[in-house]
């Protein structure tokens, strides 16, 4: 036998607290319209030390490492919705990361990427290689972090001898594949050209099963195939206008000249247009990153 | 309303008190004495920074092991020793005795917010000889404080009413550190790009209690001005969480046969 | 007089045992049992009867699995009945950072008094009860039978018109069950009505006008105390002492314990005058001479032998 008040109070917490529940979710709704609106960077770190943080962490280090690089990631995934974000707390979130569990691999080869590039991340090569030589030094066995550091000075830093001697040294690592050595080799060769750059993002996209990375390889090997497209027109366009005088419009007034056959296309099949200057350039709805940094492989 | 939660409620702050509960004053008071005195040598300009974040900081840990740890006996040691007996057999109601039992704790941590208050106020003065117009933040935070505790003393209670002391204190903490990282939770759903996930856990986040709403600490230690609106839309919440949390417990207590 | 003081129906209660807490076991079974307004009622049961359920059952602790019961009146769902009652636990015990007179204060409080009435009716109880010089004393540092007595003030403490007081006596010494037995004769007298557990049958046929006899959950019957455990007596025992060089009476021998010159006999009521005289005869010297009536104890033993008899596999559980 239930007792009538019980009853009746079970009948009121079955109504109320959904009504409670739902008058506290709009209140969040309105709580979190206002802190969004009102400061961006309110984000804090309470301590911004990896050594204070793996002093006060007793003994769970590993544990909090994981959890910073959460929270790394997390915190790279919601500034990349905000527009002109310095990631300010990439930097000291990455370092307490490796500091606490200094064995993290993942936390140097992504944290490289989040630190470096110039569209989704800080802009902060310089800080990535720092990172990565320590994954080097704490993780001596590891030819991937020493790769991902001849990649770092090649890619962003475009700093081709120290990429090749970066490259070198991995190709030393017993675990280390072959096409290191001659990666090294190239770089010292032909410095950043498009060919070589190729090269990279075809080993990169081969020696990893992870999805995000193979999309960023095959990206930039669009990116790359473009820039290289872009430069074989300017040069059409350069001998179209010794010949007529003018600049093409299009890419059809080289077709018509007979100076190729059929449109060119991006990689993603969009047709290349043409500037005024008589410079190509993609398509503005093409899905295809410009990057700007292509412009210095490419003269060399 | 009736007086009887009142009574009930004066009856508990003073067992509080009778248990030399308010002696944890004295580690506060020490603990801002040796903050006072050793900040000034290792570290220059930022004193005042130091102790508010440390002071409030502080304030918020002592508040959150006395919500815990007496919130989680209110309900379960009258009904374990049986003191239950007598006070139930008088007019009282159980939700009359659940609201009491709350308030008398909420009155214990207010007044031991208060008198730590005092002491950080003590510590600095001691360090900065000076009030600013900012240091009004600090009221707001340590208000913010008192809010939080309401929310994790109605938890602790809820769980007391049907779990013993030890589960109850790993569910209160479960929920409160699921609350601080209620944030996080939502984040995680929304970048795994997984449309289910993503609904569970922003389902999480309006069912959790939201504790990242009520930390001001940093604000007030730079001396940002915390906007009114944020007050008053605070206290909305947690006055709707306890209400919601107080009338599960009376539900699930009103129920219960007494051991 | 409308209704009765107390009319309980069909009030059963099981509680789960076992780890798992899937089996029932009935406690308190079917009782129903009404108590008139000013009678003082005895409910009696050896341990483990079903007594303290059903109190905590009437005072709402507890919650039966099925039945009802009213209290002048009102369903003992309605918390405003307890207004009219006092209760007096098993074994009390209350919050002992309290002093005595804090305890009383608190409950007065939930009653509404005065800070003027609080003050006179505590002194008042607290003298009631015999503790006037323990007002001021932390709970506890309380005897088992102080907190008895502080238990009994703070169920009359408000002038409830039904006072129920498990096993009231139990943790007293013979005084205390004497001014205990003094309070509840008062409050009959003051009109109230009095419905107590106990196990000691002496109590019950002291004070009470009618009592209910529990035993297994059971209800085995209720009246005045004469007609529901007979009061007949059994006998008369004689304990005397023999006198230097005397020896037993050979008629006695065989019905006799001797212990050194000690003497114990037990004798039908008609025989004592012939064996006394026999007695001052031989120069023995009585000590004394007493009725024997049966116990409680014996009482139950002989329901529990009927009821193991009758049905089997009852679990007697004393605690
Ligand atoms: N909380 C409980 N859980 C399980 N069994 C109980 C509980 N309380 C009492 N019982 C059982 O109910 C029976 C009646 O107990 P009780 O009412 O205390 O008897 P009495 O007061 O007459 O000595 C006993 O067998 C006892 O073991
Ligand atoms: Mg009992």
């Amino acid at each position: 036998m239930i007792p009538r008040s019980h009853k009746r109070l079970v009948r009121v917490a079955i109504v109320g607290v959904p009504v409670l529940f739902a008058a506290i979710a709009i209140l969040q709704m309105r709580i979190d319209a206002q802190t969004r609106a009102g400061a961006q960077e309110q984000q804090e770190l309470m301590l911004r030390s990896g050594a204070m943080v793996k002093k006060m962490s007793l003994g769970y280090e590993s544990l909090l490492a994981d959890i910073y690089w959460t929270r790394a990631v997390q915190y790279w995934g919601a500034q990349l919705g905000v527009p002109h974000s310095h990631y300010g707390l990439l930097w000291p979130l990455l370092d307490i990361t490796t500091t606490l569990d200094p064995h993290l691999i993942v936390a140097y080869r992504f944290g490289a990427i989040f630190l470096s590039e110039p569209n989704a991340g800080a802009r902060r090569p310089d800080l990535a290689v720092e990172l990565v030589k320590r994954g080097v030094q704490a993780n001596p066995d590891d030819w991937h972090l020493k790769s991902d550091l001849g990649f770092l000075y090649y890619w962003y830093l475009h700093d081709y001898k120290d990429a090749a001697a970066t490259y070198f040294a991995a190709s030393k690592d017993p675990q280390g594949p072959s096409w290191l050595a001659f990666m090294a080799a190239r770089i010292s060769d032909t410095g950043g050209s498009i060919d070589t750059s190729r090269m990279i993002w075809t080993q990169i996209y081969n020696s990893t099963d992870n999805a995000t990375t193979r999309k960023k390889a095959v990206e930039h090997l669009a990116e790359l195939q473009a820039t290289e497209d872009e430069h074989h027109l300017n040069a059409l366009a350069e001998q179209y206008r010794r010949h007529f005088g003018h600049y093409p419009s299009s890419t059809r007034d080289l077709r018509d000249a007979g100076m190729i056959r059929g449109i060119p296309r991006d990689p993603a099949g969009f047709p290349y247009e043409f500037n005024t200057e008589g410079k190509s350039h993609l398509d503005p709805n093409s899905p295809i990153p410009t990057l700007d940094d292509l412009d210095n492989p490419k003269k060399q | 309303m009736s007086a009887m939660p009142g009574v009930v409620a004066i009856n508990t702050f003073r067992e509080a008190v009778r248990d030399r509960v308010l002696y944890n004053l004295i580690f506060f008071a020490l603990l801002m004495i040796g903050a006072a005195i050793l900040v000034g040598q290792i570290s220059v300009g930022i004193e005042r920074i130091v102790i508010i974040n440390l002071g409030l900081s502080a304030i918020s840990l002592f508040g959150l092991v006395m919500a815990i740890f007496i919130g989680v006996g209110l309900v379960y040691k009258e009904m374990e020793r049986r003191t239950l007996y007598s006070l139930l057999s008088k007019p009282v109601k159980r939700w009359e005795f659940i609201v009491g039992k709350y308030a008398g704790l909420l009155l214990t941590l207010a007044v031991n917010t208060a008198f730590m208050t005092l002491g950080l106020v003590a510590a600095l003065l001691y360090v900065s000889h000076h009030f600013q117009r900012s240091d009004g933040s600090i009221f707001i935070a340590i208000y913010f404080i008192l809010l939080e505790l309401a929310l994790v003393t109605a938890f602790a209670l809820f769980f007391s009413c049907f779990s013993s002391p030890m589960l109850s204190t790993l569910f209160t903490i479960g929920f409160y550190i699921a609350g601080v990282f209620a944030n996080d939770i939502r984040n995680f759903g929304e970048l795994a790009h997984k449309p289910a996930l993503g609904a569970v856990t922003r389902g999480l986040y309006y069912i959790l209690p939201n504790f990242h709403n009520f930390n001001s600490i940093a604000a007030a230690a730079h001396g940002d001005a915390i906007p009114l609106s944020l007050v008053g839309q605070n206290t909305l919440y947690a006055v709707l969480y306890v209400a919601v949390t107080l009338l599960a417990s009376s539900a699930v207590f009103s129920g219960r046969n007494l051991k | 007089m409308t209704s009765p003081a107390i009319e309980i129906s069909g009030l059963t209660k099981d509680y789960p045992v076992g780890f798992w807490r899937k089996r029932m076991r009935r406690s308190l079974d079917n009782l129903t049992l009404q108590v008139e307004e000013g009678e003082i009622f005895g409910f009696l049961g050896p341990n483990g009867a079903g007594k303290t359920t059903t109190l905590k059952l009437l005072m709402g602790l507890i919650y039966p699995t099925s039945g009802t019961a009213r209290v002048r009146g009102r369903s003992i769902d309605d918390v405003a009945m307890h207004r009219e009652i006092g209760y007096l636990p098993e074994q009390p015990y209350f919050y002992d950072y309290l002093t005595a007179r804090e305890l009383l204060d608190y409950f007065a409080r939930i009653f509404g008094f005065s800070a003027k009435e609080r003050g006179e009716r505590i002194a008042r109880f607290l003298e009631r009860v015999g503790l006037a010089d323990a007002a001021g004393i932390q709970l506890r540092k309380f005897s088992k039978g102080m907190l008895q007595r502080v238990g009994i003030a703070q169920a009359i403490l408000h002038d409830p018109r039904i006072v129920f007081l498990d096993e009231p006596m139990s943790g007293l010494d013979p005084l205390g069950r004497r001014e205990v037995r003094d309070i509840i004769l008062d409050l009959k007298r003051e009109g109230r009505t009095v419905f107590f557990s106990t196990h000691i049958l002496s109590d019950a046929e002291m004070l009470c006008d009618r009592v209910a006899v529990l035993l297994n959950g059971k209800l085995q019957g209720v009246g005045a105390p004469g007609d529901i455990v007979s009061m007949e007596l059994h006998g008369m025992e004689i304990l005397f002492e023999l006198g230097d060089g005397q020896a037993l009476p050979r008629r006695f021998a065989d019905r006799a314990t001797v212990t050194g010159r000690r003497c114990r006999i037990e004798v039908p009521e008609a025989e004592l005058y012939p064996v006394i005289e026999e007695l001052r005869r031989c120069e023995a010297r009585i000590l004394s001479v007493s009725a024997l009536r049966p116990t409680l104890e014996d009482y139950f033993f002989g329901l529990v032998g009927r009821e193991k008899t009758a049905s089997h596999g009852v679990e007697v559980n004393a605690r």
